[in-house]
């Protein structure tokens, strides 16, 4: 710990001290996993960008419904089809007193956008930026794009001058072997102020009385501690020792319930789980790909029984889908989103017509990667058993099995997708559905191709006007469905569960916790 | 005892270099870390790009020699998973799990050795029985299952002691203790308890044969023909004689609880270095796996050649031999 760092803690101590008098309202908060770093630009993990949305903040941010509005930008128009103004907002600071301008701006997107940041992806249309004035940002583009707003809820701001300060204008570069000073130490301009962090052990925050927005939370102190076992993180709630967790586990739900001082929060989360497929000519082992057959294809979607899986696996807490996105995603269509038939006779005829009797191949899940993964893949594997196919499981760690999967070697495989951060159904169109090229497809992992979708993407991708390219999003989840590139399951569920003495949270679709929305009972 | 000393340091290098070979060798398996590294939305040349640069498409000796030549001059790396000096991680979580695994040594001796005497002693009778039973629970029960059952009964159900963390803990330079702190001592109960239960049993086991085995020998039949008080027969006497082994088998259990605590530590998300493991293989954060592996086997190395040198010092027969 160096000597800013310790400035810091007792500053912040002190001011805990003054705030402590009024009204203490700590919530400890029981995570599933640790923050990886203080850094937003060092992991891809959306979890820690969610986490550090505490403390750092972007140009824009997604309100109560979703809905993009403004944060350290007041507002922005298109300049040209390649150039958006930003207009910053003014009497911003950050945490270490500095005022907040369009510098800022400036080195944290290049800092995002320098090529050893594993986030860059994130912004991916980004050219250059050029300061107008301390409050005017020019943004210019590869082209048009429609999702820059998008993109930039999830770029938080730093300090220009303290990034300098402390060396640390470039992302944190494990391949360099040398440990970043923003691993460690964080200054944004967000609702609360980091006060200490251990890893794996203790990550607190304090309220920052500074903060440009008008509070609507009433907390104090945010104390988040990852808790990695299920079973550990329900009994510390149960037994009162933290207020807030994020992650609990779908089958103690009913616990959580019956408990007096627990309360459970429930939804159906944006993230939809799908089965897809090796498309390439032959699969893995040689074979001649018989997943290529339309009816095959239908055959399984017609063979899995979405209300068993959702009744028995998920307890009820899911959401069938009929459709690739989650209704709250822009491009998503009611029409298309109706349950696809569970109807084992017919299955079992499309597999005959197929010729596919008896059709040995591999579904390739991970254990935890998604909720219930693998009592999710064994049922279907049973489901599929049923209708004359003879499906075997690979399961194994995500690590192990993202490279199978990605790379072909898998004949059926689990998939889930959130659109996040864009929020928007062209996240999932450019990177999974379209042709893998450049940088498009790049989740294309069955190596599929359908040029006719892809010009209608690329026509979204320029397209300025929503309506008009939500139709375009629209018409390839039509052809999706009707091709069955991927056989949908469901919208995942996700479930906090709060202690009694958290009055309410705001829990979103994205998953994300936003305790600058939470009170605490008195 | 120089030569002695030199030999054995050689040989710790060696299982320490075939410990790091065999975990590159490994680490194949564990999967691809810039999969869990970049976001979703970062394209296959940049995946590539990032796998160049961490070098981890390169053959498997290849790594491992840049992994020797950069241990060598004490560099470990950085965790890809948390970005932090490999070193200063595994330096931070040391104390944690040497504090408990020291602690769960002495419970189990201090519980295990009385145990393993009475149940010697009072061989048939139904209490030594009854304990003998037990003990085969403990050690048939799964670490993690006592883990569970412990937090339900003291953490949920009664709420008397933490069922997670280290409590506050006091900085002594880069060592840690929560010995100091009321917090502390008590989150420190559930997982000591938990960690020693096997060991106690193994204590109790050893001490009840080696007791057995002294309490046939000729001089505790002349001590009981001299008409010494049972008492000063059974503690002073044969118990002494039976410790040899036990002092032996619990130094170099040390090495096996350090490894064995990371379910322990796990379970009760204590900060210590069997967690740290753990998110590492989760993570496949290849450099904090490789580190941890070739120190846990060093620490192997180095207590087996400490009981050598104990025995050595006591028995000069053995000296002889081993030189």
């Amino acid at each position: 710990m160096n000597a800013f760092h310790a400035r810091l803690m007792s500053s912040v101590a002190a001011l805990g001290l003054l705030v402590g008098a009024a009204s203490a309202e700590t919530i400890r908060w029981g995570g599933s996993a640790d923050l990886n770093s203080l850094d937003p630009y060092s992991y891809g993990s959306t979890f820690t960008l969610s986490f550090l949305n505490h403390i750092y903040e972007g140009l824009v941010r997604y309100d109560a419904d979703l809905q993009i509005e403004p944060a350290l930008a007041e507002s922005w128009e298109v300049v040209s089809d390649s150039v958006w103004r930003f207009h910053l907002r003014q009497g911003v600071t950050f945490h270490n007193g500095a005022t907040f301008t369009a510098e800022d701006v400036l080195a944290s997107l290049n800092r995002v956008s320098h090529e050893t940041s594993p986030l860059r992806g994130n912004l991916p249309a980004y050219q250059s930026a050029e300061v107008i004035d301390d409050y005017t940002i020019d943004i210019h583009l590869n082209g048009a794009y429609p999702l820059l707003l998008n993109d930039l809820t999830n770029i938080f701001i730093f300090d220009a001058d303290w990034l300098h300060d402390n060396n640390s204008e470039l992302p944190t570069d494990v391949a360099a072997g040398v440990e970043g000073y923003t691993t460690f130490n964080a200054n944004g301009t967000g609702p609360f102020i980091i006060d200490e962090r251990v890893p794996d052990t203790r990550t607190s925050m304090v309220v920052n009385p500074d903060w440009w927005d008008e509070p609507e939370h009433n907390v104090t102190r945010i104390e988040f501690t990852p808790i990695t076992s299920a079973a550990t993180r329900v009994a510390a709630l149960l037994s009162g020792e933290i207020d807030f967790v994020e992650g609990a586990p779908v089958q103690d739900l009913p616990r959580l319930q019956a408990a007096p001082n627990v309360n459970v929060i429930e939804g159906n989360a944006l993230r939809t789980i799908m089965f897809g497929f090796n498309r390439r000519e032959t699969l893995n082992d040689g074979r001649e790909n018989p997943f290529n057959d339309l009816r095959l294809r239908q055959a399984i979607a017609h063979a899995i029984d979405m209300n068993l899986i959702r009744d028995r696996i998920m307890r009820g807490a899911s959401r069938n889908a009929g459709t690739l996105v989650a209704p709250q995603i822009p491009g998503y269509s009611a029409e298309l989103d109706e349950q696809i038939a569970y109807d084992p006779d017919l299955a079992r005829q499309l597999v005959s017509e197929a010729g596919a009797e008896g059709l040995a191949f591999q579904l390739t899940c991970s254990y935890e990667r998604w909720v219930n993964e693998e009592e999710l893949c064994s049922a279907v594997i049973s489901m599929l058993t049923r209708v004359g196919l003879a499906p075997s499981l690979d399961i194994g760690p995500w690590a192990v099995q993202a490279p199978r999967m990605s790379g072909g070697q898998a004949d059926m495989f689990i998939f889930g997708w959130a659109n996040e951060p864009m929020l928007d159904a062209y996240s999932l169109l450019v990177q999974v559905v379209r042709t893998r090229e450049g940088t498009a497809g790049v989740f294309n992992w069955g190596a599929w191709s359908y040029p006719a979708w892809d010009a209608l993407i690329d026509a979204a991708a320029v397209e300025l006007d929503r309506d008009t390219r939500l139709g375009y999003e629209t018409q390839v989840l039509a052809g999706a469905r009707e091709e069955m590139l991927f056989v949908p399951v469901h919208q995942q569920p996700m479930a906090w569960a709060v202690s009694d003495r958290v009055e309410s949270v705001v829990q979103q679709a994205d998953n994300k916790p936003r305790h600058w929305l939470t009170r605490m009972a008195d | 005892m120089i030569v002695f000393l030199i030999k054995r340091l050689s040989n710790a290098a060696l299982v320490m270099l075939a410990v790091a070979l065999m975990a590159f060798m490994i680490f194949r398996f564990a999967g691809d870390p810039v999969e869990l590294m970049v976001n979703e939305q970062t394209t296959q040349e940049q995946r590539q790009e990032l796998r160049e640069r961490l070098g981890i498409d390169q053959p498997v000796l290849m790594q491992f020699a840049r992994f020797v030549g950069n241990a060598v001059q004490g560099d470990f790396g950085i965790s890809y998973r948390n970005q932090e000096s490999v070193m200063s991680l595994i330096a931070e979580r040391f104390p944690a799990t040497f504090e408990l695994v020291i602690l769960a040594t002495i419970l189990s001796l201090v519980v295990g050795v009385p145990l393993g005497v009475i149940t010697a002693i009072y061989r048939g009778r139904w209490f030594s029985e009854a304990v003998q039973f037990a003990s085969i629970i403990g050690v048939s029960l799964p670490s993690f299952v006592i883990g569970i059952l412990l937090i339900l009964g003291f953490s949920v159900s009664l709420g008397w002691l933490p069922a997670f963390g280290r409590g506050e803990v006091v900085q002594f330079g880069w060592w840690s203790t929560g010995l100091l702190t009321h917090s502390g001592r008590m989150a420190l109960i559930l997982p000591t308890v938990a960690l020693s239960l096997y060991q106690i049993t193994l204590v109790m086991r050893l001490v009840r044969a080696e007791m057995l085995e002294t309490l046939r020998s000729d001089f505790v039949k002349f001590a009981r023909a001299r008409g010494v008080p049972a008492w000063r027969i059974h503690y002073r006497h044969a118990l002494r004689n039976c410790l040899m082994p036990v002092v032996t088998m619990t130094a170099m259990n040390i090495g096996a609880l350090i490894a064995f605590a990371l379910v322990t530590e796990t379970v009760f998300q204590w900060p210590g270095m069997g967690l740290l493991f753990i998110q590492a293989i989760t993570f496949v954060d290849i450099p904090v796996m490789a580190a941890y592996l070739v120190i846990v086997s060093f620490i192997f190395v180095t207590l087996n050649t400490l009981v050598d040198i104990t025995y050595a010092l006591i028995d000069p027969r053995l000296r002889d031999a081993t030189t």
